[in-house]
């Protein structure tokens, strides 16, 4: 278990070499030169080429790159072409709201998703399971602006009871920081939740039909505990799965809801620093959410073993 | 004191009002799958009672309704697409049928209980062989999960599964398919239920494992004393077993007598047919050498359309016109030996 834990981490360092060569890659041959916008409208083209050399620009990709990586493996993401700040302080700086919003996400859809999953499977061909499904499907195809904007109207436009917009660090209290996360993760949670509910009902549909749920009822166990009990660590492997590959969309989503929300996260600072082709923190950005998602990977498939004891490492 | 007796006196006077000897009582049982393409008779007006203490073979080949029978019993169908259509089944004179799921589920697991068919998969693979035999006890008589588990030690050692204090935490796919119906069969005597349901529990198992868990089978019989309803389509599971036996056709009961009177002088052509397709000891080598096995010509009727007539009539070579417009009703033949066949007499005269 635990070599299997060490060896997953170093199968890690040659997927995140490869997710590095290729981010570069795709900003090098991109269109669009910063040093013409940091020069700015009136800029004459030897201005344009002085800056250029002053940032490194006129090198030649390889030795961009070289330079580039030889600074991240020694800890250091380069340095934002605007801002000259280091960018490893603007990502720390905009962490926590990010990491807010994609945990309150996770909980609200996870703590929505399963229980009606469940129920949608064991009222299977009822009006319940439709009704669910049929959320499901809605949340599912509705883009994400439109639900963020449609609860923004309904919640803080017509109900006052929310905030429209913004963000409140938790040190500044604990309700306005929780009220400032029930919209945007209700939005951005929507998609995911439906995904974890389709998933929920499908694999608890399948296993409700196995053998030994039969057995478990004829024990006398109640629909609970037959449900909870029996069936839901059966068909937690599924679920368990698209939770982790949910949150590549949940990456996705962040950067469109942060900006609905005015959510100074690193959502927005991708945003900000792709408009600007600010490729160092573009880069830094697109490592980082590379290295959560193989991460979290690896804690998907070390729960299985937890919940079922077949399978070993 | 005094109180006590007097309660005791009432206790006796009330069991007087059914029938003492009666444990079980299936009575006019019909179970109807409702489907799409039709309605299926899988069970049929099929009656029959169960001893205290004794072993009911109910045997049939496969879509006969034995199963269904037996998950009538335990209240297990799926409905939709199943429904009792009419019918009771009485447990000391209560009738199941008519009691609320919380009541039922009292009744499972505790009174009567059941073992599968297919031991590999009627475990919780992700649950431990102790939790799973300890929360029948946990649920029906309030231990606590150690007492629970300390008890389920005990049971395992009870069906002769050695080590049992390890084999407690470990999980069914660490144990063979003879060791996982023996935990299959602690787990339904945990309780120890009046009555037990094994629906072919020897099916799906190898030979010499299947003779075993028989062996088993027998002897917590005698120290528990539970009724057994043997489920199954293996004749000689139910030579060794049953002391009655029931046999069924295409969701009917087609004939009932005691074990040796059924063997010895069937009286329904098809109980005849059983019989006659079993390899028996000394008879296939008899006359000239190799005798290839008499099998029943012909297949079991569809149960989604109305059976007119006797259903075996298209494969019984005893049919005649009217076995094919009425169909002949369960009849007392001899003593204590029921079929359903017009031919009883015919059939009784030529086995002899």
């Amino acid at each position: 278990m635990f070599s299997y834990i060490v060896q997953r981490l170093l199968a890690t360092i040659p997927v995140m070499g490869v997710v590095a060569l290729v981010v570069f890659s795709l900003l090098y041959f991109s269109p669009g030169d910063p040093a013409t916008i940091i020069a700015g409208d009136m800029a004459s083209e030897e201005d344009v080429r002085e800056i250029r050399e002053q940032m490194g620009l006129d090198q030649p990709y390889f030795v961009r790159f070289g330079t580039w990586i030889g600074g991240v493996l020694q800890g250091d993401l380069g340095t934002s072409i605007f801002t000259n700040r280091p960018v490893a302080d603007l990502i720390m700086q905009r962490l926590e709201p990010t990491v807010a919003l994609t945990v309150s996400t996770m909980i609200v859809a996870v703590a929505l998703a399963v229980p009606l999953g469940i129920i949608a499977a064991w009222k299977a061909g009822t009006a319940i399971d439709r009704i669910v499904m049929g959320f499901a499907v809605l949340g599912f195809s509705v883009p994400v602006f439109v639900i963020a904007y449609t609860l923004i109207l309904i919640f803080s436009v017509w109900l006052e009871v929310l905030p429209v917009q913004g963000y409140v660090s938790i040190t500044e209290g604990f309700l306005p920081f929780v009220q400032h996360l029930i919209l945007p993760s209700l939005a951005l949670g929507a998609v995911f939740a439906a995904l974890i509910a389709r998933i929920t009902r499908a694999s608890m549909l399948e296993v409700l039909s196995q053998d030994y749920v039969r057995t478990a009822k004829s024990k006398g166990l109640n629909q609970k505990e037959v449900l909870l009990r029996h069936a839901l660590k059966n068909a937690a492997v599924p679920i368990v799965t698209i939770i982790g590959i949910g949150v590549a969309l949940l990456i996705g989503g962040v950067v469109i809801t942060e900006t609905v929300f005015a959510i100074p996260g690193l959502g927005r600072l991708t945003v900000d620093a792709i408009l600007r082709r600010d490729y160092p923190i573009i880069q830094g950005v697109i490592l980082l959410f590379s290295f959560v998602y193989v991460f979290i990977n690896l804690l998907v498939d070390v729960s299985y073993c937890f919940f079922d004891p077949r399978i070993r490492y | 004191m005094v109180a006590t007796i007097e309660s005791a006196e009432e206790d006796a006077v009330g069991q007087q009002g059914h029938d003492e000897s009666a444990l079980l009582e299936v009575e006019g049982l019909s179970t109807y799958f409702f489907t799409r393409d039709g309605v299926v008779r899988a069970v049929d007006d099929v009656s029959f009672s169960v001893a205290a203490g004794e072993t009911v073979a109910v045997v049939g080949e496969s879509g006969c309704g034995k199963s269904v029978t037996s998950l009538s019993i335990m209240g297990l169908l799926q409905t939709p697409p199943a429904r009792i259509v009419s019918g009771h089944i009485k447990l000391q004179g209560r009738d199941l049928l008519t009691l609320p799921e919380s009541e039922m589920r009292k009744v499972r697991g505790n009174e009567i209980s059941m073992i599968f068919q297919e031991p590999m998969t009627s475990l919780n693979p992700v649950l431990t062989i102790g939790r799973q035999i300890g929360e029948t006890l946990v649920l029906h008589e309030g231990l606590s999960e150690k007492e629970a588990e300390s008890r389920a030690v005990e049971l395992l050692r009870l069906v002769n599964i050695p080590e049992a204090e390890r084999r407690v935490r470990e999980y069914p796919h660490q144990l063979s398919g003879g060791m996982r119906q023996r935990v299959m069969i602690a787990m339904a005597l945990a309780c120890q239920p009046k009555l037990l349901v094994a629906d072919e529990p020897t099916t799906a198992l190898d030979v010499t494992i299947q003779a075993q868990i028989l062996e088993l089978m027998s002897d917590l019989k005698q120290k528990t004393g539970s009724a057994i309803i043997f489920i199954t389509h293996d004749l000689g599971v139910v030579a060794e077993m049953a002391e009655r036996v029931v046999v069924m056709y295409a969701g009917k009961k087609v004939e009932e007598a005691p074990v040796v009177d059924l063997f010895e002088r069937p009286r329904h052509p098809y109980t005849a047919g059983l019989l006659d397709s079993v390899l028996k000891l000394g008879s296939s080598s008899g006359e000239r050498g190799k005798r290839r096995l008499n099998e029943i010509p012909g297949t079991v009727p569809s149960l989604k359309d109305e059976i007119v007539g006797c259903p075996f009539a298209p494969r019984c070579s005893y049919a005649t016109d009217y076995c094919r417009t009425d169909a002949p009703v369960l009849e007392e033949k001899a003593p204590e030996h029921f079929a359903a066949c017009f031919h009883s007499d015919q059939l009784a005269e030529q086995e002899n």
